[in-house]
């Protein structure tokens, strides 16, 4: 039975608790401590396969603890505190025991052995995300939720039905390498690949994380997408098809980021282009390329967490992130604007920040592999991932034109979320060693050299030139208020279009039915009235007399038949 | 809803609260530094031995030219995007 529990259980049993505590300092000790208690109990577990259940004829690995489990695992309680302090200040309880759920599962789900229980904690972290959307309380970030909850169910049901298929092929339920040569491989990958937000799937990533609430984005940003990251490295390291996705994922993003109004919004679109990187990783597949997912995905958690905290103590004290409105802030919010700068820095990968070191792996991996397209994308998409994430995020919200905000600076418990997860973003990027150490495979890799270093400067400073150009000659395109169409429109425009009109024809049929179904009532009803009813050939009172004389002539008829 | 004002109504910040970076003279020496930055990581390029497997990469001043055009296209090509994608704010709004 189950001697060992899932350190993803210690989050979710222990959110149930917060409603019940008195008083925002208990709440908020209590909440801090969870992913203490839950990291120390991780590190006093071995490794192995633990927490088996019988179920049926299958066995669940409820806990399983290896190198790969464990950098997510680390990375996941991590983020988990770092978004509690972000939060702290939040009065509203259910945004604390939604956001504690949500991670627990995601943590449960990384260190699930089995399909059933990947599928069971894959559902939770769907489930309990959407409240930090809804949490928001207007009708577009209900609308977003829907879509989103519909969207993230989705590729559970997805992922059962692969898992149905894969036991019936080959009667195991164990969660290992599973391969695209199966219809159950191939289902399976559909499942990860809409988590993971993969080209054309993933547009519910840039439509509801930005109507989360200021700390519901910082939450949602780490977990969903990397336990995607993750389930890939497990089930599909080194299928080649992952690198073609992979690079288009690092690519269009960015195009939408540069002309995106909602600085959220905009973050979201270069999270897509950073999952990219990991995707090409787990396609490249070699230790080199994996030990670099995980290493991308651990930096990235902590960069793409401070970036959207930078946006959400922005969005919380002016009251809007949108592009167009800003400008000017660092007067208001020097700390915050200090915090946003390193961020990114870290995700345009600058040499001695946490990204350099991490997608340096990726990079070197597609080059040592010979893929040349490949890699000339993602060049492509680290130049612009610095334009529009290093350079216009910043820029817009904190300098360029003089707005005319005036705030507070952000509140402290921000301050020191923000400040925390900067000095890891550093912290990596001058020593990565220890981050190394945690990798899946040994590491044989030195980033700081001398050639490196340069040709990673000579790219982003050009970038930066081209900023420049393009902004002093007036050709830059301004931030405006405005939507820009991506594959939502699909299912917003032509898809309600098509709903309403279903409906329509639904009701037109229903109509239809309902009538002839009267009018055929009525016309038996009237014949029966006709017949039968007070005016009726059946249902008129006769008099006695003529009662007796038809009785009179039945009994004569039956007379003279019986005498023939 | 969209474009009914201008989002920025020239909004000229007060003279007590004008820093450093407000005076267009010290963001011109800012973009000088740059420039010289960006000349300097290309006339060292020639002797910095690249180990890469790609022809292209041993280019002289391959990164500088790739980051700087690979943007300029990028910001051209989301221009043009707008043209086709761009509605307005409320344009999902029932």
């Amino acid at each position: 039975m189950m001697s060992e529990l899932n350190p993803g259980i210690i989050l979710i049993l222990g959110a149930l608790v917060v409603p019940l505590l008195p008083g925002k300092l208990l709440r908020g000790i209590y909440m801090l401590v969870l992913p203490v208690i839950a990291f120390a109990y991780l590190q006093s577990l071995p490794v192995g396969e633990m927490g088996q259940i019988q179920l049926f004829d299958m066995t669940l690995v409820t806990l399983r603890i290896d190198k790969l489990s464990l950098v997510f695992g680390y990375i996941f309680l991590i983020a988990t505190l770092l978004g509690v302090i972000y939060a702290l200040h939040v009065g509203d309880w259910y945004q604390h025991v939604a956001g504690l759920v949500y991670a627990g599962s995601a943590i449960g789900a990384v260190f699930a052995g089995d399909f059933i229980t990947l599928f069971v904690f894959w559902e939770i972290t769907a489930i309990s995300s959407v409240f930090l959307v809804w949490a928001s309380r207007n009708s577009s970030a209900m609308a977003s939720g829907l879509r989103y909850l519909i969207i993230q169910v989705g590729s559970g049901v997805i992922l059962l039905a692969g898992v149905l298929f894969y036991f019936r092929d080959t009667g195991s339920i164990a969660f290992n390498a599973i391969g695209i040569e199966t219809f159950a491989g191939k289902l399976i990958l559909i499942a990860f690949g809409i988590k993971c937000a993969f080209p054309l799937l993933h547009n519910w990533l840039q439509d509801a994380y930005p109507e989360a609430t200021v700390t519901g984005t910082v939450m949602l940003s780490a977990f969903t997408t990397k336990l995607a990251v993750y389930a890939l490295a497990r089930g599909y390291a080194g299928t080649e098809i992952l690198i073609p996705i992979g690079a288009v994922m690092t690519a269009f993003p960015i195009f939408y980021a540069v002309i995106e109004n909602d600085l959220r919004r905009v973050l979201a679109y270069s999270l897509n282009n950073q999952l990219g990187f990991m995707v090409v990783g787990i396609g490249i597949g070699t230790e080199l390329a994996l030990n670099g997912t995980a290493a991308h995905a651990f930096c990235h958690i902590l960069y793409k967490a401070l970036l959207f905290m930078s946006m959400g103590a922005v969005l919380y004290r002016v009251g809007t992130v949108k592009g167009s409105e800003l400008g000017g802030l660092y007067r208001s919010m020097p700390w915050t604007t200090a915090f946003c700068i390193i961020g990114a820095a870290s995700i345009s990968a600058f040499p001695l920040f946490s990204g350099f070191i991490s997608k340096s792996l990726i990079m070197s991996a597609a080059m040592k592999e010979g893929h040349f397209w490949v890699w000339l994308t993602l060049l492509f998409a680290s130049a612009g991932v610095f334009h529009h994430s290093g350079i216009k995020i910043p820029y817009f919200a904190f300098f360029a034109h003089d707005s005319g905000k005036r705030c507070k600076e952000a509140p402290t418990n921000m301050l020191i979320a923000m400040a925390i997860a900067a000095a890891f973003c550093i912290g990596l990027g001058v020593y990565p060693d220890p981050l190394y150490a945690l990798l899946p495979y040994d590491v044989k890799y030195v980033p700081y050299t001398l050639e490196h270093v340069v040709t990673q400067l000579q790219l982003l400073l050009f970038s930066a030139l081209a900023f420049t150009v393009l902004m002093r000659t007036g050709i830059y395109p301004p931030e405006l208020r405005s939507t820009n169409l991506d594959t939502d429109w699909f299912y917003r425009v032509p898809g309600r279009h098509l709903a309403t009109f279903a409906n329509r024809f639904r009701s037109l049929t229903w109509e239809w039915l309902a009538d002839t179904a009267v009018r055929g009532a009525t016309k038996i009803h009237d014949a029966l009235y006709r017949h039968h009813g007070p005016e009726g050939l059946f249902g008129r009172t006769w008099p006695t007399g003529s009662m007796a004389f038809w009785t009179t002539v039945t009994l004569g008829a039956v007379v003279i038949l019986s005498y023939l | 809803m969209a474009a009914d004002h201008d989002p920025h109504p020239h909004f000229e910040t007060p003279p007590e609260e004008r820093t450093w970076i407000d005076e267009p003279k010290n963001v011109d020496r800012i973009v000088w530094a740059l420039y010289a930055v960006c000349g300097l990581l290309v006339v060292i390029d020639p002797f910095i031995h690249k180990h890469g497997p790609f022809e292209i990469e041993h280019y002289w001043g391959f990164y500088a030219i790739y980051g700087f055009v690979g943007c300029v296209g990028l910001v051209l090509a989301a221009k043009l995007m707008r043209v086709f994608l761009m509605r307005p704010e409320d344009y999902y709004d029932e």
